[in-house]
């Protein structure tokens, strides 16, 4: 173990030559580039095997590593934004196909209008795609997430594509201290790629990608909705053999304060750092306050969820994109979808922030504790979904 | 360069019971192809665009590839393969494959000329060592004939139907061939369905070099061309004869024209035995007629003086 000062693209990198995949397909895209920019100088130097493909778009960026991964290869490639929207059509092929691919996505927000810098709508619009959905609430984090997610994505109970974010600039352009391990640990925590029936086997050929009708392509469908499900359990066993080697464990989701509290809110990413300060500083003035921070959005932990919120009196969920649905931001709709089947349920409000990179500072998160209190004293959610923090 | 004699004694790697229409050119392509591919001595992994050569080929559980085959989308074969190709690089350097491997991708004229032009060209310019067919029947065959970039002056499709007012596509078809030439790859060809000893000398000289490679090749389509389906050979060979579609080839640069037709037959010949062009031969669509010969014409010419 070593102690370092990286950014989040620096960690990911770092962790990437660590991982030393057979394939990199990457394509340039703020504020990702740099993850890729400083693999290929490893390349360069030949500080690792890589077979570097500097393809032409994230859509083909997604097909080539798409392509190394369903050849026997370990595959990789990172993104952000328009990147992974162009990546879209690829992505449910990479889950269909059971690519283990491991992907750094770097949280920015959806044009239009343009921004380049953090919010979850890029991540978000990618939630239905079957792939893993791990977000970081900073560097350290980060680069245990990515060493882990090789471990996941490749479970044989799961063989899933998995992208590990980072939120823009606030994690993957500032400087953290981290523990990094040594070379040969990651080697031997993520073990040799291994892949049944992989392409360039000649001696037993497959077609790869037949066209599945009516008759066939429901059963094919099925095994990925399974293999999701499973990879709740997997994740949780890989957390915890990471904290026993390593001394940092994982789960689904971190409970902050949360065992006594009343109120609490649900956070996912670097936001989660500030609205631990905002709940130390309740928690001296006497307020019960508490904070779920979530780890894994796909697989969804519905039923932990469900558990860890039920004896709260009201929770806000705080969406760093929207859905457009009306009925609020995607992190609000799935947990009050788990809460369904509670007895006690909490009041529970949606507030969308941060979007384009809008700061939330401290003070904010504290006023919407302030709002969870005032629906404990009227008994009333005035507003369901709350835009926060908006010029109206 | 393998003999009919010998071709006929290899092993089909794209074997019947697909489900290819009645006179179908895209799977005589894929046939002749993987035949002469074998003169490598190479394993052979094929990727292929969606189009009508996959799904006629691979409908689950069923599949023609006796040789590994990959698809996943539409504009993506040449970065598929990219993908699949630097892996093999990868796990060859790490001795963890020794056979020696070549790679063929596949795609029609919508997944090559249009949708996939961006992953061509990357892949091209990469550098990969990759043979790219293009099976070109000059049009959206697998969703119902709708225009492409290869589609020529005149034709009809479902998407720039001869009507009233329009008399088919207005715009002269994109030189693909040409693109990928500009490209400074080792090896271009362009031939046509009913060369066989062109397209599988082609296709060996390809498998023979290292580095990305190109052949469009001309593919007769009975049902979107409209003509009787036994007249897909004839249809091809009509092509040449009336150096609507010149088979050539560009090997580093250098021109080589591979078949000049003893008698220059007029375009007409070729258009009036296909419903595509049909409406072209009204009266008043004469001057179109004229248009598509001219081009031929000077597209021919200037072929010739490229050509050593």
């Amino acid at each position: 173990m070593v102690t370092v000062a990286k950014t989040g693209n620096e960690a990911m990198a770092e962790a990437m030559r660590q991982i030393n995949p057979d394939v990199v397909a990457a394509y340039p895209i703020t504020p990702a580039t740099e993850i890729a920019m400083i693999f290929a100088g490893y390349v360069s130097d030949g500080l690792v095997d890589t077979e570097y493909v500097a393809v032409e778009s994230e859509h083909s960026a997604m097909s080539a590593t798409i392509g190394a991964s369903v050849a026997g290869a370990r595959a990789m490639t990172a993104t952000s934004s328009q990147g992974l929207a162009l990546m879209y059509e690829m992505l449910p092929i990479a889950s269909g196909l059971r690519a283990p691919i491991v992907m750094p996505e770097v949280n920015r927000a959806i044009s239009a209008p343009i921004n380049i810098h953090c919010d979850h709508s890029d991540t978000m619009g990618g939630r239905d795609f079957g792939w893993i959905q791990i977000f970081s609430e900073n560097t350290q984090e980060a680069y245990d997430n990515l060493i882990q997610a090789v471990r996941i994505a490749e479970h044989p109970k799961v063989r899933l594509p998995i992208m590990v974010t980072t939120d823009g600039f606030i994690i993957s352009h500032c400087m953290e201290k981290i523990e990094t391990l040594s070379d040969e640990d990651v080697k031997s925590y993520i073990g040799a790629f291994k892949r049944d029936g992989m392409l360039l086997d000649t001696t037993k050929p497959v077609t790869v990608g037949a066209l599945d009708l009516q008759d066939y392509y429901f059963e094919h469908k099925r095994p990925v909705a399974e293999a999701m499900a499973a990879a709740k359990d997997v994740i949780v066993e890989i957390g915890k053999d990471f904290g026993k080697k390593f001394g940092r464990s994982y789960g689904l989701f971190e409970r902050y304060r949360l065992d006594d509290a009343d109120v609490a809110i649900v956070v996912l990413g670097s936001t989660a750092g500030t609205a631990r300060v905002a709940v130390d500083e309740l928690r001296d003035k006497k307020v019960k306050a508490g904070m779920l921070k979530l780890r894994v959005f796909r697989p969804f932990p519905a039923a932990e969820i469900a558990a860890a919120l039920s004896k709260l009196k009201a929770v806000a969920v705080l969406d760093r994109s929207d859905s457009f649905s009306s009925q609020g931001g995607p992190l609000f709709t799935e947990v009050r979808s788990a809460l369904y089947e509670v007895a006690m349920k909490p009041k529970i409000l949606n507030f969308i922030y941060g979007l384009g990179g809008r700061d939330i500072k401290t003070p904010e998160i504290i006023s919407i504790f302030g709002s969870l209190q005032k629906v404990l004293t009227s008994g009333k959610v005035e507003n369901l979904v709350n835009y926060f923090g908006v010029r109206e | 360069m393998a003999t009919l004699k010998e071709l006929s004694k290899r092993k089909e790697l794209f074997t019947s019971g697909h489900r290819a229409c009645l006179g179908c050119g895209a799977a005589i392509i894929a046939r002749q192809v993987m035949l002469a591919a074998q003169s490598s001595g190479a394993e052979i992994v094929v990727g292929c665009a969606t189009g009508c050569l996959e799904v006629v080929s691979t409908i689950y559980p069923y599949t023609s590839w006796q040789v590994p085959f990959f698809h996943s989308a539409f504009e993506n074969a040449a970065a598929s393969v990219s993908g699949v190709e630097a892996a093999y690089r990868a796990l060859k350097k790490k001795a963890k494959i020794n056979r020696d491997i070549k790679f063929i991708a596949f795609g029609g004229d919508g997944g090559t000329y249009d949708i996939g032009f961006q992953s061509l060209s990357g892949a091209m310019e990469r550098g990969h060592d990759l043979l790219y067919v293009c099976y070109n029947n000059e049009a959206y065959m697998n969703t119902g004939i709708q225009r492409s970039g290869a589609t020529p002056l005149g034709a009809s499709t479902t998407t720039a139907p001869a009507g009233k007012v329009e008399q088919g596509k207005s715009q002269f078809r994109k030189d693909l061939t040409e693109c990928i030439v500009a490209h400074r790859v080792p090896y271009v060809a362009q031939t046509s369905v009913g060369f066989w000893v062109d397209l599988t000398r082609k296709v060996e000289k390809a498998m023979s070099i290292k580095g990305p490679k190109f052949i469009n090749v001309l593919q007769p389509c009975q049902l979107g061309w409209g003509y009787p389906a036994d007249q897909t050979v004839q249809m091809g060979k009509l092509a040449a004869d009336t150096c609507f579609w010149p088979l050539y080839e560009v090997e580093n640069g250098v021109y080589k024209v591979n078949y000049k037709p003893k008698e220059k037959k007029p375009v007409t010949e070729y258009l009036k035995t296909q419903a595509r062009f049909k409406h072209l031969f009204k009266p008043a669509n004469a001057p179109i007629l004229e248009r598509i010969q001219g081009d031929v014409d000077k597209l021919w010419d200037e072929l010739l003086k490229k050509s050593v």
